[in-house]
């Protein structure tokens, strides 16, 4: 993936050594939504963690916070650390119980959040997802900032950030891995790539991935568990967020799976290469073919 | 996996029926809910709080402490220039459990603390043990914070106890080169600063845990030239103000993530906390109590820590064709590892509710004046938790030790070596029947309760309460030769047969006593620990009828032989 707002990203001049992080004066106040999903723990994968029909089995794997949304939701904590009177606003979709995700921030130190459920909702592809999610941002209203994980342990496609962005007109910047920097009208974050990491620096309102390397998610806070116990997650439905039924879940949803297969490497599928020149650059060139090296 | 909700004997323990008392008391008849969002309405509320509070500590446990523990004995702590470095593990440890917001944790709630009763905190301590239990001596000290609650003035505590709610770590600095289990020859010297309005402390203290944290309670003379405990008063130092130095810190055996400190005092200001004289005979004391408690939950958590390192090992090692803890003499050594562990849990958790109830009263009784009932159930509390303290400290860390060491013989050869947690538990159990008061002195403390019939009371009266049964029988005939074990000892009439034969007798009282709670947490919870309690009452009687035989036929002259 690659940054797809090029033309307004600007490098920063000092970025060889030590980046000295220079933060807005704590003036400044955010309004952050969090992007997180309710995802089957696929790290916890056991025999019966798939269907016959290849699909998976979700009543066989625990529910989980997906583990890059919760490194999204530690970047906005950190602006609200950095920026007192910021507010962090969880945003999920699923069914009922994806409440949790949204007391899960809660707990963390989000100020509140929004379960996008209904039965219109259910079976989209990442089209419909971030459709649904952009009518619930467009409703929310108020926001400088969308942070959401790079992508989800279930279904690993790393596209609902950028079509949330796309749909909603927004800058993106994807895997990032730290935000180095803000003031009212800009980010600037620290985003890998292949080989080492850029520094980036865009204007806000913007959308932000972000990368599992970042820095892990602090914990549940026990003033919050106890405090916040109460709180009541909103539930919204199509017609609360004024969505197109169409263009949600399956009918919104362009993506068919055909088939999944479970693929197992064998030996056989091996080659063997011997130890002398000819072998050894028929190898090379093997691998330089393949894109393996070079 | 979570400490907290793969242990119910844990959570078991957090619902007796005592609590209702406990929680409306430690919140003053639930005054601030309200005006805290986290502070309970009712006892419902609030149990469902410790049920979180506890759930969220077993995670942080599972997730980040028990997996930094083997690279935290490995690293161990580090000195340099004066100062203590921790290992890196201990400081992500000690940096989570802020940000999960456990400092402060039995402070209330006005200086930021999160008002749990000391139930919860002895269980919080359980489970960070079983994790770590060097770590479980740097954030444990937290509690040091309760002696400036209940003693010190007004600004100290607005001071240091926001500060301890802001994760502040502390120490308590006692031990000089001189005065290890006698604190009465304590010589650190305490100076009053007129001019500057404090006091200046000089002077070297030695075996401190955790001796470069953020605030210091030192014991230190301020009487010149008094050589007992009366001369001996508490003061406050604050880190920040400079004046004291680690000049080593200690190669241990064990508790490695736990660094033992030198201290040297080079007029380091200091303030004094309550009143001059006091210091050792009741402030120390006091925080004493506090720590020897501290102490049991340590132990408690290695006992689980090293039976459940035993139980998988022996359910996956196969010998013989056959699993190993299907021969009888591995799953019996099991067996009793478990029933000493719920023993264990049935004193300490009991324990700890009783100074719970009359801690809670003192703090009300600095708000209002006691009704009489008040008064009496406060006294009685407060001596119940001065008789079970001794016992439950010493009984946990021996069980501690004797764990440790058949989790190892249950490994064989591999438990020597240090692939396998067992040989870390098994050094890191070592200190816990020795710090804060050997068992010997534990001995010592527990010995007046013994002679002055005490337990024997405590447990006859709770037998009473109970629906007969064998257990109870058992346990009816363990009193009666307790009772005459005593009155022989105490026909001697010497104070030298007494000692002598004090660890047979605690130890006989203490079977007694740990045999009817957990008999009592058996009957209101059969499914958790009707096992363990018919193990233990195997052992308690073969321990009790031992000790017997031998004080019913020993004479002054017995001793003898000894010398």
């Amino acid at each position: 993936m690659t940054v797809q707002n090029a033309p307004f990203c600007q490098i920063p001049q000092k970025v060889k050594g030590s980046i000295i992080r220079i933060f807005a004066t704590p003036m400044e106040k955010f309004n952050i939504i969090v992007l997180a999903k309710q995802v089957p723990d696929t790290r916890q994968v056991g025999k019966d963690a798939m269907n016959a029909d290849g699909t998976i089995n979700r009543a066989a794997l625990p529910a989980v916070f997906n583990p890059e949304d919760l490194n999204a939701l530690e970047q906005a904590l950190a602006i609200k650390d950095r920026f007192p009177g910021s507010t962090v606003t969880m945003l999920t979709m699923g069914p009922e119980r994806a409440k949790e995700i949204v007391m899960e921030g809660v707990y963390r130190g989000a100020d509140g959040g929004y379960l996008l459920t209904d039965r219109l909702f259910a079976g989209a592809d990442t089209l419909a997802t971030s459709y649904a999610l952009s009518t619930a941002i467009r409703k929310i209203g108020k926001f400088d900032i969308i942070i959401g994980g790079r992508q989800a342990i279930d279904g690993d496609t790393a596209q609902v950030g950028p079509q949330v962005a796309e749909k909603l007109g927004l800058n993106q910047i994807t895997y990032v891995e730290e935000i180095l920097d803000m003031d009212s009208k800009s980010v600037t974050v620290k985003r890998v790539i292949t080989g080492g990491v850029e520094t980036v620096k865009a204007p806000l309102p913007c959308l932000l991935t972000v990368n599992g390397s970042a820095a892990p998610c602090r914990p549940r806070n026990a003033r919050l568990l106890m405090g916040r116990k109460n709180y009541d997650v909103p539930a919204w439905t199509v017609a609360d967020v004024n969505a197109d039924p169409a263009k949600c879940g399956l009918s919104g949803s362009p993506t068919k799976v055909k088939k999944i297969e479970n693929i197992v490497f064998q030996a056989k599928e091996s080659k063997r290469y011997g130890a002398d020149e000819k072998e050894i650059a028929a190898l090379i060139e093997e691998l330089a073919t393949n894109h393996i090296i070079g | 996996m979570n400490n907290y909700k793969d242990t119910p004997e844990l959570s078991a323990r957090m619902h007796s029926p005592l609590m209702e008392r406990i929680v409306e008391l430690k919140e003053n008849f639930y005054a601030e809910a309200g005006k805290y969002d986290y502070a309970p309405k009712d006892l419902a509320d609030a149990m469902d709080n410790f049920d979180r509070v506890l759930e969220l500590t077993g995670s942080v446990c599972d997730e980040v402490i028990a997996p930094n523990a083997e690279s935290v004995d490995r690293e161990g702590s580090h000195c340099s220039g004066g100062r203590v470095q921790y290992s890196q593990g201990t400081a992500q440890n000690l940096k989570v459990m802020h940000q999960a917001g456990l400092s402060g944790f039995g402070l209330p709630r006005q200086y930021g603390g999160l008002n749990m009763p000391v139930t919860v905190f002895s269980a919080v301590c359980e489970m960070i043990s079983r994790a770590d239990a060097s770590f479980q001596n740097v954030w444990g000290l937290q509690s040091c914070a309760d002696t400036i609650n209940e003693f010190g003035s007004p600004e100290q505590k607005e001071k240091y106890l926001k500060m301890a709610s802001n994760g502040a770590t502390m120490s308590m600095d006692l031990t000089e080169p001189d005065a290890g289990s006698d604190l009465q020859s304590v010589m650190l010297k305490a100076t009053e600063d007129v001019e500057n309005g404090c006091w200046r402390l000089n002077g070297v203290k030695r075996f401190i845990t955790n001796g470069d944290s953020d605030i210091h309670l030192v014991l230190a003379r301020s009487e010149e030239g008094t050589t007992d405990g009366r001369g001996l008063s508490l003061f406050i130092y604050d880190k920040r103000n400079g004046g004291v130095n680690v000049r080593r810190i200690e190669d241990k055996m064990g508790i490695h993530g736990s660094p033992t400190c030198e201290l040297v005092f080079n007029n380091a200001r200091a303030e004094l906390c309550g009143d001059r004289r006091l210091g050792l005979i009741k402030y120390v004391m006091a925080l004493m109590n506090g720590a020897r408690l501290g102490i049991a939950t340590q132990s408690v958590g290695i006992q689980d820590a090293a039976w459940r390192e035993a139980v998988a090992y022996a359910a996956e090692r196969r010998q013989f064709g056959r699993n190993i803890d299907t021969f009888p003499a591995v799953y019996q050594m099991l067996a009793v590892m478990k029933a000493k562990i719920e023993a264990s849990r049935s004193l300490l958790y009991e324990t700890s509710r009783y100074v719970d109830i009359y801690k809670s009263l003192d703090a009300i009784s600095k708000t209002r004046t006691l009704t009489p009932e008040e008064r009496q159930e406060s006294k009685r509390y407060s001596r119940l938790a001065d008789a079970l303290t001794p016992i439950s400290k010493g009984m946990t860390s021996e069980f501690a030790n004797q764990n440790a060491y058949d989790c190892i013989q249950i490994h064989g050869g591999s438990g020597f070596m240090r692939d396998y947690a067992c040989e870390r538990l098994y050094r890191d159990a070592r200190i816990t029947s020795i710090y804060e008061g050997t068992t010997q002195l534990q001995v010592v403390a527990a010995l007046r309760y013994v002679t002055s019939g005490v337990y024997s009371q405590y447990v006859k009266d709770m037998l009473a309460t109970l629906p007969d049964s064998e257990s109870k029988t058992a346990i009816s005939a363990m009193v009666e030769k307790l009772d005459a074990m005593t009155a022989h000892v105490l026909d001697q009439k010497d104070t030298e047969v007494n000692d002598f034969c004090g660890r047979r007798l605690m130890e006989s009282a203490a079977y007694c006593v740990m045999s009817t709670l957990l008999l009592r947490d058996s009957i209101e919870t059969p499914d958790l620990f009707d096992k363990s309690l018919k193990v233990f009452l195997d052992y308690s009687r073969s321990q009790v009828e031992g000790h017997y035989s031998v004080v019913m036929s020993w004479t002054p002259e017995s001793m003898e032989y000894y010398k």
